[in-house]
């Protein structure tokens, strides 16, 4: 007979529920308001939007370190709130882009921006425990949410993306599932810190090392296809292209950090045990995905293919630092991400002012070089501000992304790991390339169409979104440091 | 004022800022005039500059990012000094022959730009501030090259780029490991290099970290294998972007030389020694032979310039007073004479669009005063006494006869390749009858030009005779370094080698 549970509000501890909450909560409050007024704009929603993640923020950051909560599922240490704190900044970053001088077609619906809510409380369930479950869960919620959001985009080749994501993405998550089934299999836990007990007491037989590896490998590979590691990283180019700028860039940024967390939380468990060809398996990964995939960006003729591919080249350069396993090099990651965000922001934000509603710039693409040939002479300050972006990715001091880049490059040296850091630098060299390339295109070169002026979306709220980008990408040298030691606190708190 | 290196970097990038509200018409004298400000503080500096001193002055420094250990540290000493002046004489001087009507405005944003980060190079002294604008520098120089240059300048410019970018990249490496190593050493953060000069690291790392830097500074100098993106560089370039490229660029990579490799890495260099002067001397012959084949006046002088650049990389590793003392003095020599002979060439170029000299011949009977001074530049190139260019090549000289004779003896021969091809250059160009119709009616030097060159020329003339004052200060900057090397070094050959200066040890005493 079963007995009855009995639970005191207390032990469920359900502050820690409370920002991915507030995010659900708000979700229901725009679906709501369009119930009883149907003829809204869309500049409410996206206010509401910025407003209820405004709460979020404020919820999240007044959490305390080293929590557990709703029958110990919820797991609120430091990594857990820098990346909904970054997940949170990033989204409200996004979120103005929907402001645009024209009409698109998914803003008009209220339930975008409900979706996209639902998707930051599905990206915070998946940063925010430990339990393979719960993490399933948000990875879900999260990614169906935003499948729907690019299908939103009403092109043809915005329903490819979709439904090339689904298909991957639902492949990624069968591949978590059994993932899992093997670690619960393998341990009877599926919370990873019991997991870990488990393991370390038992390493030694044979059956757990084998157990290990089929469970790291599927792990492995489904967090490789969300992070798009090589080589399931085919996908994203496609997904990029088809959908909207700010979903592209949104996708560069808040689904890779949320993976990343996981990817912290499970392969940092299995490299600490000692199982070292967890962290050759992380390392050979990384390399081979930084690589390729800047060597695949150097012959791309479109610019958001070429910025798929680099931020596919930064989401393998950043993986690395999971095999460090230091606490320099966990916060490398964060700090990268949170200065990458800025800069992605505002080259995605750039590309998104550029887009036509109805008109392609060519029939394949709607971005290619040509469109910003001499873009200097028809709009001198888009052009310095996009090669101020592309400076930055390419990691060229004292732009955002290069004090991110040398962190993880001294996290590695610091490590023991210096081929790896020499790797970094070599293919930042080639990541200059076509990055470059898009700035020759600018500067250098007469203007294709003289008709194609490519400002169409210009309006006050991306003006200030790309302005503050511009700020952030410019005086990071100000800012790295309370950043850097902050990030580092909350992961030594931790215990990363 | 304390704080005249900041004033010195940040002065001309504000101006370049504010610039973009000057209307065009009135961007060539803004720039001229904020150039000439700029140099008019170059020389307060050295005006207040304590030529007593050997060690670094006008310090400043500001935590930028403690828990990495990066601040904002800044200060000049003997050796970047005339380095910095010479920088700005040539922005200036640059900027008044420049004959660019296109885009002038922008021009004259990205050269003021150009300027923050080669001062900003020389006077830095913290790795990361260093990395920083030695990285910046690429960008207006890419844009320069890129914008208004020749036909292929897109080329030019982008492997001039990626060329430098991919050599730096490894040097950030070395430098964070070097910054790793004082971390494990004194369990502080610092990329400040003077708390690097403290680290006597063993001889496998200061190889492998010579070897990092080498990369990083070999591209830019740029040593014999890697100089292929310099006679694209100049070939493309429009002629200020070959004058500021030939005059102070290039003497970025030789500067890192003397401010990181040598005194981080005693041993290692002196273990070096040999490779880089057969490499140097084969820059020295070999590029003086491409130079003497080239049938292009500007390719001659770019040619011109690596050899020479070879002959400042022997002096820096002779590792001497005479040897380095007289590298700095050549490099600002090479800076004088080479931007002016750019200068020259873009004059020429300006009024026949080719620099061809085939297409010349008898220039000194329609232009005489051009002749003149292309006379006396060529002069200072070649190194003939009382010129500029004869007091840095003959101390190199010196200096490298005490490490090896046979070597000093070929790069010797430098002297009379350059005779050569620089002769015959001018053979060609500016004797012999008048072949070609066009050059008959050529208008001699405007007064724009002439105002340009007299001061260069008044230059070589004065520090070809009396070079003491600019000497003296380099030098003791130069002895200090070599006492410091010389305790550093951990084996017993690199204390041998490097030759501690009678006069420095005295000082020393004295004090």
């Amino acid at each position: 007979m079963f007995e009855p549970i009995k639970v005191s509000m207390e032990s469920l501890n359900l502050i820690t529920l409370a920002p991915m909450l507030i995010a659900i909560a708000g979700g229901l409050v725009i679906l709501i308001l369009d119930l009883i007024n149907s003829k809204l704009h869309k500049s409410l929603y996206v206010m509401l939007t910025i407003l209820i993640l405004i709460v979020d923020f404020g919820a999240t950051i007044g959490l305390n370190v080293n929590e557990r909560g709703f029958f110990n599922v919820m797991l609120i240490d430091g990594i857990s709130i820098i990346s909904q704190l970054l997940i949170i900044v990033a989204s409200i970053l996004f979120t103005p882009l929907a402001l645009t001088s024209k009409r698109f077609h998914e803003y008009s619906y209220p339930e975008f921006f409900a979706l996209f809510l639902f998707m930051v409380a599905g990206f915070q369930f998946m940063v925010a425990s430990d339990n393979l479950i719960l993490i399933f869960v948000g990875l879900e919620t999260a990614s169906l949410s935003l499948y729907t959001l690019i299908a939103l985009h009403n092109r043809s080749n915005s329903y490819e993306a979709a439904v090339k994501y689904f298909t991957m993405g639902a492949l990624a998550a069968g591949f978590f599932a059994m993932g899992s089934a093997v670690v619960y299999a393998l341990t009877g836990s599926i919370e990873l810190y019991q997991v870990a007990q488990v393991l370390a007491a038992r390493l030694h037989e044979t059956e757990i090392v084998l157990a290990i590896l089929g469970s790291s490998v599927l792990l492995m590979v489904a967090l490789a296809f969300k992070l798009s590691l090589f080589p399931f990283h085919t996908w994203a180019p496609d997904v990029y292209e088809g959908a909207s700028a700010p979903l592209a860039g949104y996708m560069s940024i808040v689904p890779k950090i949320a993976t990343l967390v996981v990817a912290v939380r499970v392969f940092g468990m299995y490299i600490d045990l000692g199982v070292e060809w967890v962290r050759d398996m992380v390392l050979i990964l990384t390399v081979i995905t930084m690589t390729i995939a800047n060597l695949m960006a150097l012959v791309q003729e479109d610019v958001k293919r070429m910025l798929a591919y680099s931020s596919i080249s930064h989401a393998g350069f950043i993986m690395a630092a999971i095999a460090l396993d230091t606490t320099e090099g966990t916060a490398s990651i964060f700090l990268y991400y949170a200065l990458f965000m800025f800069t992605n922001l505002g080259a995605f934000a750039m590309l998104w002012i550029s887009r036509h509603k109805v008109r392609h710039f060519s029939a394949r693409f709607d971005h290619p070089y040509e469109k910003f040939a001499g873009l200097i002479h028809i709009m001198p300050m888009g052009a310095v501000i996009m090669a101020l972006f592309m400076l930055s990715l390419a990691g060229v001091p004292p732009f955002s992304v290069f004090w991110g880049k040398i962190y993880v490059m001294q996290a590695a040296v610091n490590a023991g790991y210096v081929w790896l850091a020499i790797v970094m630098g070599l293919n930042s060299a080639v990541a200059a390339y076509y990055y470059l390339k898009l700035v020759v295109y600018m500067f250098l070169k007469e203007p294709v169409k003289d008709v194609d002026t490519v400002y169409y979306n210009l309006s006050k709220p991306l003006m200030a979104v790309i302005g503050l980008a511009t700020v952030a990408t410019v005086t990071a040298i100000f800012y790295v440091q309370p950043l850097i030691s902050y990030l580092y606190y909350m992961i030594s708190a931790s215990g990363y | 004022m304390d704080n005249i290196l900041s004033v010195l970097v940040f002065f001309p990038a504000i101006a370049g800022l504010l610039g973009f509200v000057v209307d065009k018409k009135s961007a060539r004298a803004y720039g001229i005039t904020v150039a000439a400000i700029e140099f008019l503080l170059s020389l307060w500096l050295w005006f207040s500059f304590d030529t007593s001193n050997a060690g670094m002055q006008f310090v400043e420094m500001i935590p930028l990012i403690p828990d990495f250990g990066v601040n904002y540290y800044l200060g000049v000493d003997g050796i970047s000094l005339f380095i910095i002046i010479m920088a700005t004489l040539m922005t200036l001087i640059g900027m008044m022959s420049m004959s660019i009507e296109k885009d002038v405005k922008n021009m004259i944003i990205t050269l003021l730009f150009l300027e923050m980060t080669m001062v900003g190079v020389f006077v830095a002294l913290d790795a990361i501030i260093f990395y920083l604008f030695w990285e910046l520098s690429l960008v207006p120089m890419l844009y320069i090259v890129g914008a208004w240059g020749g036909p292929l300048r897109v080329y030019a410019a982008i492997k001039f780029f990626l060329y430098t970018f991919m050599g730096s990249l490894v040097m950030l490496v070395g430098m964070l490991f070097v910054a790793y190593v004082y971390h494990n050493l004194t369990g502080v953060w610092s990329f400040a290099i003077t708390d690097w000069y403290a680290l006597v690291l063993p001889v496998n790392y200061q190889l492998w970290l010579f070897a990092a830097f080498f990369l990083g500074f070999a591209i830019k100098v740029p040593m014999f294998p890697f100089h292929t993106w310099l006679p694209y560089a100049h070939g493309q370039a429009p002629t200020i972007g070959s004058v500021i490229l030939a005059a102070v660029l290039l003497k970025m990579g030789t500067y890192g030389f003397v401010r990181f490799s040598l005194p981080m890495f005693p041993d290692a260099s002196v273990m070096m020694i040999t490779p880089i002067a057969v490499i140097s001397i084969v820059m020295i012959i070999y590029t003086a032979m491409v130079a003497y084949a080239q049938k292009d006046m500007k390719q001659v002088i770019a040619y011109s310039s690596v050899s020479h650049m070879g002959i400042i990389m022997l002096g820096i590793f002779a590792l001497n007073s005479e040897g380095i003392g007289g590298s700095v003095f050549q490099m600002l020599s090479h800076g004088i004479v080479s931007g002016a002979l750019f200068m020259l060439v873009g004059v020429i170029y300006d009024r026949r669009h080719t620099k061809l000299m085939s297409e010349f011949g008898g220039l000194a009977s329609v232009m005489p005063k051009y002749a003149v001074i292309f006379g006396i530049m060529l002069m200072a190139s070649v190194g003939l006494p009382l010129t500029i260019g004869f007091v840095g090549e003959f101390l190199v000289l010196l200096g490298f006869y005490d490490v090896s004779p046979i070597m000093t003896i070929l790069a010797g021969t430098s002297i009379i390749v350059g005779a050569v091809y620089m002769l015959s250059l001018y053979k060609k160009s500016f004797f012999g009858p008048i072949t070609k119709e066009e050059n008959k009616t050529l208008k001699d030097l405007t007064p724009k030009e002439s105002w340009s060159l007299i001061p260069l020329v008044a230059i070589v003339i004065w520090l070809g005779v009396y070079p003491k004052p600019v000497l003296d200060p380099i030098n003791k900057s130069v002895n200090a370094m070599l006492v410091f090397m010389d305790e550093k070094a951990i084996t017993a050959e690199a204390k041998e080698m490097i030759k501690v200066p009678h006069a420095a040890t005295k000082t020393g005493e004295v004090k």
